[in-house]
């Protein structure tokens, strides 16, 4: 399964995705930038900026690549990240996307991840794409 | 004679519709979009819960919230402001005035919790109490000796973010504790705001340390860095001492640490940092974690959960003018 992540100021979203170790393709911050085009399944990786009321949770670069039909008929899930100290708010960009695309969210952690959610993204990639799999072979069948 | 002085730098005007910093308009949005005060709280629903807590847990509570008032009072007063001559841009120094002038709201926020509870000769002891308190006072000083360094910006960004990410968390503890027992739950809710705050100064200031660090040369790096990791070694010490004198009386001192160490993380991490305390010693009392972030369960995630079972799409506002489906 592919990934795809944004990562803003913090820098945050990148450094875990460098310690995670995986491929990973990430979504230009200016929209001038040529847009990224996916061919196969992946999984969204993406911070959330809500103010107290929720709004504005997902990055426009996000938007703007979710935008694109042919990128979101690929999407297959999203793990959302935030900071638990934004109360109910934490991780809701990935509650936006759910709904937006009909994915579910696989996971959701806070600024850089820890050990423990590294491991857990890790296995869960692992588990998800292989359910993955089995799903789409039962419905061609 | 009066030519030949050099005459007094007058500043730019701010443009807000030229931005050179992308961030300093989002976090100025945010911070204006999520303005409050405490006269929004019904505090005074908490009349009864606090009559029903022991002496002891009343005495406590008041200590707690007036060593977060000093925090707030030196961030208010004397923190923001002294980062203010460092901004890189004109923005930059609108929104430190803008988390400056919140500070002062957090401060005042405690004194309407006061009005509301508590008696003012309770009040007036618990403010000798923290001007008189060595841990606290020990704290104060490591960080106004770096916001007194003109010298170190990036020294005095590293001070401010430990103090607006690290060391607010031994007093915010005790509300979340309250609010998992269903007590003091009004007043649980304007810590949170204050919370909700302190983390959007703790991005922003973390981010422009970021924006410094990375232009300088590899060996000035390593020594911030190291200063950075030294001193949260040494306002740890003070905090764990802080800690074992509020908490130990409620046994709860070590749900305390575990709740210090996974800030302590979080405060370096907004500086880029790595995380110093290994997740064993991060594990924070799910009953507080649940207080913080309330409706933002766990379980219900693919990763976490059984497996093959999941839920899309709760109810959310999923409205954004950027959205074009």
């Amino acid at each position: 399964m592919q990934l795809v992540y944004f990562s803003g100021g913090s820098g945050n979203t990148a450094r875990m995705i460098a310690r995670l170790g995986l491929p990973a393709t990430r979504l230009p911050l200016r929209a001038s930038a040529p847009p990224v085009e996916v061919t196969s399944p992946f999984v969204l990786i993406c911070p959330t900026y809500a103010d107290g009321s929720g709004r504005h949770a997902v990055p426009k670069p996000v938007i703007r690549f979710l935008n694109n039909p042919a990128a979101r008929a690929l999407l297959r899930g999203v793990i959302a990240s935030g900071n638990r100290n934004f109360g109910p708010t934490f991780a809701r960009a990935g509650d936006v996307i759910s709904a937006k695309c009909g994915v579910p969210v696989l996971y959701r952690f806070e600024l850089a991840g820890t050990d423990t959610d590294l491991t857990r993204i890790r296995s869960g990639l692992a588990r998800f794409a292989a359910f993955e799999k089995e799903t789409s072979c039962l419905m061609q069948a | 004679m009066k030519d030949f002085i050099c005459p007094r730098p007058v500043p730019r005007a701010v443009n807000w519709n030229r931005i050179e910093d992308d961030i300093d308009l989002d976090v100025w949005n945010r911070l204006t979009v999520n303005f409050w005060l405490p006269e929004k709280v019904p505090l005074s629903n908490d009349v009864q819960s606090w009559s029903q807590l022991t002496d002891e847990e009343r005495q406590l509570t008041i200590r707690v919230f007036t060593g977060l008032t000093l925090l707030d009072t030196i961030q208010n007063g004397i923190g923001a402001p002294a980062l203010m001559p460092d901004a890189i841009t004109p923005h930059e120094e609108a929104v430190l005035s803008n988390i400056a002038f919140m500070e002062a709201v957090h401060a005042r926020s405690y004194s309407s919790v006061f009005s509301t509870l508590c008696s003012t000769s309770e009040v007036e002891e618990a403010f000798r109490w923290s001007a008189e308190n060595e841990h606290l006072q020990a704290k104060s000083r490591l960080i106004l000796d770096e916001y007194d360094s003109p010298a170190t910006p990036l020294k005095k960004k590293i001070a401010s973010v430990f103090l607006e990410s690290f060391l607010f968390y031994s007093g915010f503890y005790l509300p979340m504790h309250w609010s998992s027992r269903a007590r003091l739950t009004n007043t649980a809710d304007l810590i949170r705001l204050i919370i909700r705050d302190e983390a959007i100064h703790g991005y922003y200031i973390g981010y422009k340390f970021q924006r410094g660090y990375e232009r300088l040369p590899e060996a000035e790096r390593a020594e911030l860095k190291e200063f950075a990791f030294s001193l949260l070694f040494d306002l740890y010490d003070i905090e764990a001492r802080y800690a074992e004198q509020l908490y130990d009386g409620l046994g709860l001192t070590e749900d305390v640490k575990s709740f210090l160490h996974y800030n302590a993380n979080k405060a370096l991490q907004n500086l880029g940092f790595e995380a110093l305390f290994p997740d064993d010693a991060c594990k924070v009392n799910p009953a507080i974690m649940a207080a913080l972030s309330p409706n933002s369960d766990e379980n219900h995630d693919f990763f976490s959960g059984s497996g093959s079972s999941y839920v899309i799409g709760k109810a959310v506002a999923t409205e954004d003018e950027d959205w074009d489906f």
